[in-house]
């Protein structure tokens, strides 16, 4: 916590200093105000001294006035510190997080991400801005407390020797015990996120399924589980407080008995024992309103921990020091070849792909089939790379991707993902998404080419037609031509579509790739698709079979000579064509 | 030493439990600062109009929560009041003790050098020593010194005092925990309850990162301060009624001019709480809108990624970052500001009951230990009230947290199920659309009219282009949607008159887009049907041919499927929620493209399995398939909403209509470039 502390606060130094300051005036005032009250007190109102009273009560007001104008400037700047701080936790956690690959995403899961950023943030932004109230007139209080105490009595000051461990003793004891009970208590808001971010995306099979008390039934077990830990930590708490103040007032008597004691032996006057008490009292008084601040520290310990560990976290996937940029007036623009490449998930035995060798070309359609499992999409999630390759090479252009920045190599592909995932916005904000600058025209050829200008046409707004989170509010097809659109304004040399037809109708597929085929003529397309017809007159096709490529040419090549290709031909096209 | 005789000194400890120091109680992200004074508690003070009647509105219906835990508050508020009392004794005894002690050193000094009290009385008062002399008339002097057997049964009382009073907040604080953590237990039960009954709408034009945000921040955010406040809330107000009869008792005057501060610290706070409370409402949306764009870039991470967006996605960010950043800066910095001007609304006030009891004193109408004392207890009077108003700073963060979940527990739901809701036992699946008008959005109409007729067992193909309104006609079968006009009959039973369970329950629906969740394949089949055997189970995989390659998986049936289901492939999934609509085993099956995302191998066998569990269904088939179309007994062909015709393939094709030519475009063509 420390760490995240140190290195987020720095570049508002100067304000802390600020805020130091004024927080010195204003414990200095306060420290002063007392003694002004004592004084209205014994030569004012014992004396009957109405002017001396007017008169230190205009001071004691000037006092206060300049007390409070510091206090409010260091509220200002105390509120400002903490909330910036907050703000570039949040930044530095978002940034991270968008340099993960799929494998950190998955290690944290998004829910776990979403605390992080916000509620975990919000702990440590608490403990900042309270902890800036009494980080200088605590530790001055007791300081001042401790000297004054001495001053006026040395063996009785003996006892806070014995009051301040215990306190410390306490302190330590709950702090011990609360920060696991903090740090379940972090993840079991996790599994709230995750158990209700699970109910939001599925709340249509949960319905149709009738499903709705079961689920209710999943969120009920977590959220009692987050109540027995809060409970725990919440009667801790209330442990806490009346123990402190036991020793605290115990002490406060203890004081007035060891007190008498010495004023009858003569070692006391009165006066200096009721002095004493005052200081005690700030001293105890200094002590809790750290106490205070203490009690947050176990949960913002906890939640800096936690973010720590994301900022922490090095993406498994990362630039080079010292990419090779790729020459966009090259000779060769789109090639995309594999060369011996195996993959495997992390901490798996067997590979998911093995000795995977291909070339595809610029203005060449490269289709890749296979059973569910076969390791189609896994492959193409390496082009990009979402994943790395665990052995081979794969080149683009010529140039090994794994010494290309990303950016760079994602500037040259169009991904057309199997869930057409799309954005809250618009048609047009998310069609924009490779492009930012793209013009209205570019849009409509994109969405000419994408057979979506019939129904974005239709939409009330037509491209600023509003689009809801995921895309709900546009059917299954409607939102993978968008995201085809989408690619196809990127204009990039290469396009990979992930089965990215399976919710289009039999005509809408036709004339989609009937258009593709005219307009990304000399770009570099693959994909993987499960329907035959879509990918006969590909120029090369390769056949994958558990993780390995079986056979690979053309249509016509591979249905005489590789037999899974055949099984698979012959499934789906029985009927109507066959060979064709 | 003279001026601090009798009672408490100045800055006598009084400390009681339940109330904190200047940090704040435990210091909430607003820290020190007030709020509403305590006449917001429902003392009926004049409140500022528009937003604050929220608040006030919100802050009740926030207490009105904790309303099942009424009788421990009140328990609470009992036993808080006996701490309070013990609270405010306990500083009278310890000037008891203090007095015990002067006593007997005067005496040592005076009865020691032989005089005795009535001449020391004596002698002062003719030194001028007015208050020495009164002082000393009220006193027990005693020649032995401090009379330590008195002195340890007072300080044995004063230690049982505050022991009794530390268990009893102890007592009150174990009660409290209770209280709030079920309270917000409830509020996200409610919550998450509310959600089950919200129309699929709502889930259409709301992100999910925000109702995210509500349920954990915005709770979790209540939760906290009332854990904090409560105790003290009750403590202080306690406080501040106490210390008021004992100042009552011993002047009204200056009682009343005490009680000035009351107002005007109202309306100091009023003052600034009407500026805060817009903030912390602005804090708590940002939180949410921020949690959203995180939930959703999160969601689409690989898709920011491949388009290059993330310094888009970044400054986004930013930008719903620097809002949040600026909505609690203000929040806290305003709401900061009520601590100093309350200081100096009571330093005013110390000053007004100084002079105006010193003047008092002057002309003999109060005495001057009565001053002192009165003093005292007006530091301890304004003391709760700035701990009211800081406690009533952190409810305000909280009353603005609360209204984001009530907006939501607010929203209209569902119409309720029937009360007396015909049965829907096994139906044979005939089902009737009647002059059947809807539209998602007012001005969009979408279906107008639509009436069709379907036999139980028959299957219908549902064709045309995309966005003709396929699915929706779907989601109006299943009720996720009300009809604007017409009805929906299943064997002649309106949709309305049973229960939307039973109807649900009688479909077996394959969505679009598949839905797994956090748990095993196991668990993700049998979400099917609840109580199916493990045979059953089985038998379900392999019709829908799961079982294959959930049996290649290193964990077979047992293994965890992750957050988004990135470990499985689309075609995976795809057969695992097949597997599911095999297990729950309905009389009317719904297959929204089913298949499209499975590979044409496995595809073949399932569509084999389909036909068998197709086999005396009624099945409503959102085709893309040719052999689909052909062998349906229906083909609804649609267009804009509406149904343009209806027949089967022979007689559609004869008619030479829009069919035909959606047939001709679609079919030859696609055969054409498949050649």
């Amino acid at each position: 916590m420390i760490r995240l502390l140190r290195t987020y606060l720095r570049p508002y130094a100067a304000q802390l200093a600020v805020v130091l300051v004024l927080l010195l005036v204003g414990a200095i005032g306060n420290l002063y105000l007392p003694d002004l009250n004592g004084d209205i007190i014994n030569n004012g109102v014992v004396k009957g001294d109405t002017d001396y009273i007017v008169r230190v009560g205009a001071l004691m007001l000037v006092i206060t006035v300049i007390v409070g104008l510091a206090a409010i400037a260091s509220v200002y700047l105390s509120s400002l510190i903490a909330n910036a701080f907050a703000r570039d936790v949040r930044s530095a956690v978002f940034s991270t997080v968008e340099t993960f690959g799929q494998v950190e995403v998955n290690q944290f899961g998004p829910a776990s991400l979403i605390t992080r950023n916000t509620n975990d943030v919000q702990q440590v932004q608490q403990l900042v801005f309270v902890a800036l109230t009494v980080v200088v007139s605590a530790p001055i209080l007791i300081v001042g407390g401790i000297f004054m105490a001495l001053r006026t009595d040395v063996p009785l000051s003996g006892l806070l020797v014995v009051v301040l461990p215990l306190m410390a003793l306490v302190i330590g004891l709950v702090m011990s015990r609360a920060i696991p009970l903090f740090r379940a208590t972090q993840a079991k808001l996790d599994r709230i996120n995750q158990v209700m971010r699970e109910t939001l995306a599925g709340v249509r099979v949960i319905r149709a399924f009738v499903r709705t008390r079961h689920e209710e039934a999943r969120f009920e077990t977590a959220s009692l589980d987050l109540y027995d830990t809060q409970l725990r930590a919440g009667r801790l708490f209330a442990l806490t407080q009346p123990v402190i103040f036991a020793i605290f007032n115990l002490s406060t008597v203890a004081a007035i008995w060891f007190g008498a004691i010495r004023v009858q032996n003569g070692g006391l006057s009165i006066g200096d024992l009721t002095a004493f008490l005052q200081y005690l009292s700030q001293i105890l008084f200094a002590v809790l309103t750290a106490v205070f601040v203490f009690i947050l520290v176990p949960r913002a310990a906890v939640s800096a921990g936690r973010i720590i560990e994301v900022l922490d976290t090095a993406p498994s996937i990362h630039d080079p020091d010292e990419p090779v940029v790729p020459d966009p007036a090259g000779p060769e623009r789109g090639i995309v070849e594999f060369s011996g490449v195996e993959f495997r998930y992390p901490g798996a035995q067997e590979p998911v792909l093995h000795g995977i060798s291909f070339r595809a070309e610029p203005g060449r359609t490269t289709a890749i089939v296979g059973s569910t499992g076969s390791g189609k999409s896994t492959l193409i999630n390496l082009i990009p790379r979402f994943y790395d390759a665990t052995s081979g090479r794969i080149l683009v252009d010529g140039v090994d991707i794994k010494t290309m920045d990303r950016e760079d190599l994602w500037a040259q592909i169009g991904v057309i993902p199997q869930k057409a995932f799309l954005f809250g916005g618009t048609v047009a904000s998310n069609l924009r998404f490779g492009k930012a600058d793209a013009t209205d025209e570019e849009l409509w050829h994109a969405l000419d080419i994408a057979q979506g200008r019939d129904f974005v046409s239709e939409m009330d707004g037509g491209l600023e037609a509003p689009i809801t989170q995921g895309g709900s509010n546009v059917s299954g097809g409607q939102r993978q031509r968008l995201a085809i659109a989408r690619a196809v304004v990127k204009d990039a040399p290469i396009y990979i579509f992930d089965d990215s037809f399976s919710a289009l109708d039999f005509a809408t597929d036709a004339r989609l790739r009937a258009a593709l085929e005219r307009e990304l003529g000399r770009a570099t397309v693959i994909i993987v698709a499960q329907r035959v017809g879509t990918i006969l007159n590909a120029d090369q096709i390769i056949v994958m079979d558990s993780g390995r490529i079986v056979g690979s040419g053309t249509h016509r090549q591979l249905l005489e000579t590789n037999e899974t290709y055949r099984e698979i031909v012959y499934s789906q096209l029985s009927e109507e064509e066959a060979v064709a | 030493m003279s001026g601090r005789p009798g009672a408490d000194g100045p800055g006598a400890p009084v400390f009681r439990p339940g109330t904190a120091g200047p940090g704040g109680p435990g210091g909430r992200p607003m820290g020190p600062g007030g709020g509403r004074g305590p006449g917001m508690m429902g003392l009926g003070m004049g409140l500022p109009p528009a937003k604050a009647d929220d608040f006030r509105g919100s802050l009740r219906r926030l207490f009105g929560t904790l309303g099942p835990e009424r009788p421990l508050i009140v328990l609470v508020v009992l036993l808080a009041i006996v701490s309070v009392t013990f609270n405010v004794i306990g500083p009278k005894i310890l000037g008891e003790a203090i007095n015990l002690i002067v006593e007997g050193e005067l005496g040592k000094q005076i009865l020691g050098s032989g005089a005795t009290q009535q001449e020391a009385i004596d002698t002062a008062r003719a030194q001028g020593q007015k208050q020495l002399a009164d002082m000393l008339s009220g006193m027990q002097l005693n020649a032995g010194g401090i009379d330590f057997g008195a002195l340890a049964g007072l300080l044995g009382v004063l230690v049982a005092v505050y022991v009794i009073s530390s268990i009893f907040g102890w007592i009150q604080g174990w009660i409290m925990a209770g209280v709030t953590q079920r309270t917000v237990l409830k509020l996200r039960a409610d919550v998450d309850r509310k959600l089950g009954r919200l129309p699929l709408r709502y889930f259409d034009s709301h992100p999910r990162g925000d109702l995210l945000s509500r349920v954990t921040n915005d709770i979790d955010n209540i939760g906290q301060s009332l854990q904090q406040s409560l105790t003290q809330l009750i403590t202080s107000l306690l406080t501040i009624v106490g210390v008021l009869i004992l100042m009552l008792t011993i002047s009204p005057l200056l009682a009343v001019i005490s009680l000035l501060a009351v107002p005007a610290s109202l309306a100091v706070t009023i003052l600034i709480v009407r500026r805060s409370q817009q903030q912390f409402v602005a804090q708590w949306a940002s939180t949410g809108a921020l949690n959203g764009h995180v939930e959703e870039m999160h969601t689409g991470h690989s898709i920011v990624k491949a388009f290059g967006r993330q310094r888009e996605a970044i400054e986004v960010f930013d930008r719903e970052n620097e809002r949040l950043f600026d909505a609690s800066r203000r929040a806290q910095f305003i709401s900061g500001i009520i601590q100093p001007a309350m200081t100096f609304i009571s330093n005013l006030n110390y000053v007004a009951i100084a002079v105006i009891g010193g003047l008092q004193v002057a002309a003999g109408q109060l005495s001057i230990g009565d001053v002192v004392a009165f003093i005292q207890y007006s530091r301890q009077f304004t003391f709760p009230i700035i701990q009211t108003a800081s406690i009533v700073n952190v409810l305000q963060s909280a009353v603005a947290s609360a209204e984001r979940v009530f907006e939501l527990l607010d929203e209209s739901e569902e119409s309720a199920d029937p009360v007396h809701a015909v049965p829907l036992d096994a139906p044979v699946g005939a089902v009737r659309f009647e002059d059947v008008s809807f539209r998602y959005l007012p001005e969009q109409p979408l279906i107008d009219d639509l009436s069709l007729d379907v036999s139980a067992g028959a299957t219908v193909a549902i064709v045309g282009p995309t966005g003709a309104g396929k699915t929706t006609l779907v989601n109006l079968l299943m009720r996720f949607y009300e009809l604007d006009a017409g009805r929906i009959t299943i064997d002649g039973i309106d949709t309305r008159d049973v229960t939307r369970d039973d109807l649900r329950r009688s479909f077996g629906m394959v969505l679009q887009d598949t839905w797994l969740f956090n748990g095993t394949i196991r668990e993700n089949i049998a979400y099917g049907r609840l109580d199916a055997t493990d045979v059953e189970l089985r038998a379900a995989a392999e019709a829908a041919h799961v079982d294959h390659f959930v049996r290649t998986l290193p964990d077979g049936y047992d293994t965890v499927i992750d957050d988004d289901a990135t470990n499985l492939s689309a075609g995976e999934k795809q057969l695992l929620t097949i597997s599911r609509a095999f297990l729950a085993d309905p009389p009317i099956l719904i297959l929204d493209e089913a298949t499209s995302s499975v590979d044409t191998r496995t595809e073949v066998l399932i569509q084999r399995a389909m036909a068998g569990l197709m086999h005396g269904r009624t099945t409503f088939v959102i085709a893309h398939r040719l052999s689909t179309i052909r062998d349906a007994d229906t083909i609804l062909v649609m267009d804009r909403g509406k149904i343009v015709e209806q027949g089967d393939h022979e007689s559609l094709l004869a008619r030479a209509g829009f069919y035909a030519e959606l047939y001709e475009s679609q079919f030859s063509e696609a055969l054409a470039e498949a050649v």
